[in-house]
């Protein structure tokens, strides 16, 4: 039953990048929001409404998932990172609450709303940024560790805004998906600018990941995965240019090579930390719960996780197409 | 009691109190809003659209609230009790899983469907979504009823090393108080939802008698207000009888009882003293207690001197539950009397509306001062004879723990005020003005699937 850890060690990592891909959407959304005129803000909170509820319950399952397979590891990583989860939740009750309350204020209320919609969106983004900087780096403490958790903190607001925008260019029409393509264009070279920073800070910041990434001939077959990015933020450009010129078909394009860059980033960093769930201090096997929770949880992820997958892509196709304002005045 | 180990249940209580408010009411008025979408389905009556329009807004409302929540109570379960999750995550861990797996995801997907496609999904499946997620949200109180009724009455478990492991998942699932602590909840969030049903509509009456969608609203609260008030004094009863065999200091405290005696009297009022160990100004029925919890006037209940020191605080368990029988009482008197006013399609006097709308968040009052007895009541334990609250803090300082407190205070503050600006707002309004609210649907039917 060795292998029972790993399938965790898979669910918990595949719940992560869904996360981090649905709300990460949505989260983008809420940032770009100040940038749009009233009218475009409906569209766009339009385009996230059916999904934002959904898309944050992911957040729940990964850290599910780490609470009932890797225990152990649930108290050590939320302990060391108390205080940024403790922003990034407050930043996500905010977002969540405004989102509701928004459409129903009138007037200076409902600027607030909104500015907190916008509030609660970057810091939910910035604070899991910096979790994700903290963790990569062991949680070390010192000037240097913490700088680079906050540039891994913009960076991932970087990384969300493009994925906001790419959203916005496969849901919306007209002047609002032309704005949304300039917003792309920006947020790619944010994102190009950030997982390059921290791609160079990485192997300086951990002995760990610098021996991986530095272990020849491994590191040529490693080639692959900035080569592919790279591939993809240009046919990203690419597409995003044919919008430009007029050619508004396959408007789902840039959605799916913003994916592409957060896919492959993210395989990067598992194979950076592998076989660790905390790095250099707890393997995956050592933090792994007990035998008799992994069994029952991994008999009911079986039997529900069709399910779930099934009705998660059905509510897409239900509410495929351009969203339009007022679904939600 | 240490400073972190204070911070640490004060914020934790903090948040589980806040939360809790808002599950409370989603479960049931899921259900509501199933029987207003089945009204309307079969009667074609607009009027019944309108309210399952209005209600479904409040319903996504108070689901938000409910979810943002949520996700700050996954995290604290690591952040503020690490040894919990050390000693006893092999049994709460999967409970949480399944939790997330069978419900979370079931309600938030189905809730889109449900808020959103009523014009782009055929009826059928659009009712389905309704069910669905009023099973979400129910399966989701099954499971998490289930993990504190375990840490309450543990049974199914064995020990392997320091860590208390599952040998049997039924019996642990189903130990011995959750059939009792379940029902209990159901019935109290059933409770909580008709009097917010009624008591809204209620409002909006007062702002205009002629809303005959409230007055169809409200007469469907008072009624299932009155009919689940006499089924939830029964399962507390039974509940109370249940605790008796399996806690009794838990019982012990809440009646005040210091020392063991036969005939034991029921104290009716008192201010407990902890220090002296007796009830000052007690007022007392005598041979009360032994009546009510072993139907024998002459019957012998165990007093909390029994227990010591491995026993709970007597002053808020004797307090809660005061306030929470009083407020049944109360909720039996005004939903029986409002039953028979509003018979018959009679309209309500505006006495009984003043009162009703009064009573719209006593579900909530009965149901924190349930949840304070019962928590508080298994303390110092966090599970029942295996783990002490004060071993499963971390090493959170208590500095970190006073800002993330002040943090979430603030937080709670200003959200709950716009709650209950929003929600009061809304109903005065009523469902008409809720009916021209919604706009076109998600994409129109003229760009329907316009890729």
């Amino acid at each position: 039953m060795d292998l029972l850890p790993l399938f965790f060690l898979g669910v918990m990592g595949g719940s992560v990048l869904v996360y981090v891909v649905l709300d990460g959407y949505d989260l983008g959304v809420g940032m770009l929001m100040p940038a749009a005129t009233d009218e475009e803000q409906s569209v766009m909170v339009s385009s996230i409404a059916p999904f934002w509820d959904a898309n944050e319950t992911w957040l729940v399952l990964g850290i599910g998932v780490l609470l009932a397979a890797f225990p152990a590891a649930h108290g050590m990583v939320l302990g060391a990172l108390y205080l940024p989860v403790v922003a990034m939740l407050i930043g996500l009750m905010l977002r969540g609450v405004a989102f509701e309350l928004r459409v129903k204020a009138h007037g200076w209320h409902r600027d607030l709303w909104n500015w907190l919609f916008w509030l609660g969106s970057f810091a939910a983004s910035f604070f899991q940024g910096v979790m994700l900087g903290r963790y990569i780096t062991g949680f070390e403490p010192g000037f240097f560790f913490w700088m680079f958790a906050l540039l891994t903190g913009a960076s991932l607001c970087g990384g969300y805004v493009l994925l906001g925008a790419t959203w916005l260019i496969w849901k919306t029409e007209g002047e609002l998906q032309k704005k949304a393509v300039a917003w792309a264009q920006w947020g790619l070279l944010w994102v190009a600018l950030g997982v390059g920073l921290v791609s160079l800070a990485t192997p300086l910041v951990s002995e760990t990941v610098r021996d991986k990434w530095f272990d020849f001939p491994r590191t040529l077959g490693l080639m692959v995965l900035p080569a592919a990015t790279l591939g993809a933020g240009a046919w990203l450009w690419l597409t995003t240019r044919q919008m430009q010129s007029g050619d508004v078909r396959r408007d789902w394009r840039p959605f799916v090579a913003a994916v592409a860059i957060f896919t492959l980033a993210f395989l990067g960093l598992a194979y950076s930390l592998y076989p660790y769930v905390v790095i250099d201090r707890l393997t995956v096997w050592e933090a792994a719960a007990h035998p008799t929770a992994l069994k029952f949880v991994f008999v009911g992820s079986v039997i529900v996780g069709p399910f779930l997958v099934g009705y998660t892509i059905l509510a897409y196709r239900i509410f495929r197409g351009k969203a339009k304002a007022g679904l939600y005045d | 009691m240490d400073d972190a180990l204070f911070l640490a249940r004060a914020q934790f209580g903090l948040n589980i109190g806040f939360h809790i408010m808002f599950p409370a009411l989603t479960i049931a008025l899921a259900w509501f809003l199933l029987a207003f979408r089945i009204r309307y389905q079969r009667t074609r009556d607009a009027a019944w659209l309108a309210t399952y329009k209005l209600w479904v807004k409040i319903f996504a409302l108070t689901f938000a609230m409910g979810v943002v929540t949520g996700v700050v109570m996954s995290f604290q379960f690591g952040t503020n009790w690490p040894r919990y999750m050390t000693t006893v995550g092999a049994v709460a861990g999967p409970l949480l899983s399944y939790e997330v797996l069978t419900a979370f995801f079931l309600e938030a997907t189905f809730l889109g469907i449900m808020l959103f496609g009523m014009n782009r999904v055929p009826d059928w499946l659009h009712i389905t979504s309704t069910v669905l997620v009023a099973v979400g949200t129910t399966l989701s109180a099954f499971w998490i009823l289930a993990l504190n009724s375990w840490m309450q009455t543990p049974a199914g478990h064995t020990m392997d090393g320091h860590q208390v492991i599952a040998a049997d998942w039924l019996r642990v699932i189903f130990n011995p108080s959750f059939p009792y602590r379940f029902t209990h909840m159901m019935l109290a969030s059933g409770l909580t939802a008709s009097f917010v049903v009624a008591g809204l509509s209620a409002w909006r009456l007062l702002e205009d008698a002629s809303d005959r969608n409230a007055a169809k609203t409200m007469r469907a609260g008072i009624l299932t207000a009155a009919i689940l008030i006499p089924a939830q004094i029964f399962v507390g009863d039974q509940h109370g009888l249940n605790t008796l065999e399996h806690q009794p200091a838990k019982i012990a405290a809440m009646e005040a009882l210091w020392h063991t005696e036969r005939g034991a009297p029921l104290v009716l009022f008192a201010i407990p003293n902890e220090e002296a160990k007796r009830n000052d100004y007690a007022v007392e029925l005598p041979y009360g207690a032994s009546l009510i919890l072993k139907h024998h006037p002459k019957a012998e209940i165990k007093g909390i001197n029994e227990f010591e020191p491995d026993r709970p605080p007597v002053a808020p368990l004797f307090w809660c539950f005061r306030i929470m029988v009083g407020l049944g009482v109360l909720m039996l008197l005004v939903s029986w009397t409002a039953a028979w006013l509003t018979r018959k399609g009679k309209p309500a006097p505006r006495w009984l509306l003043w009162t009703l709308s009064g009573f719209t968040f006593s579900g909530w009052g009965a149901t924190i001062a349930g949840w304070i007895v019962t928590e508080v009541g298994r303390q110092p334990w966090l599970v029942t004879g295996l783990l002490r609250t004060k071993d499963a803090v971390g090493e959170i300082t208590g500095a970190q723990l006073g800002a993330s407190l002040t943090g979430y205070i603030l937080t709670y503050a200003a959200l709950f005020i716009a709650y209950m600006v929003v929600l009061t707002h809304m109903s005065a309004k009523g469902a008409a003005a809720a009916k021209d609210d919604i706009g076109p649907a998600y994409g129109a039917s003229a760009t329907r699937g316009g890729e």
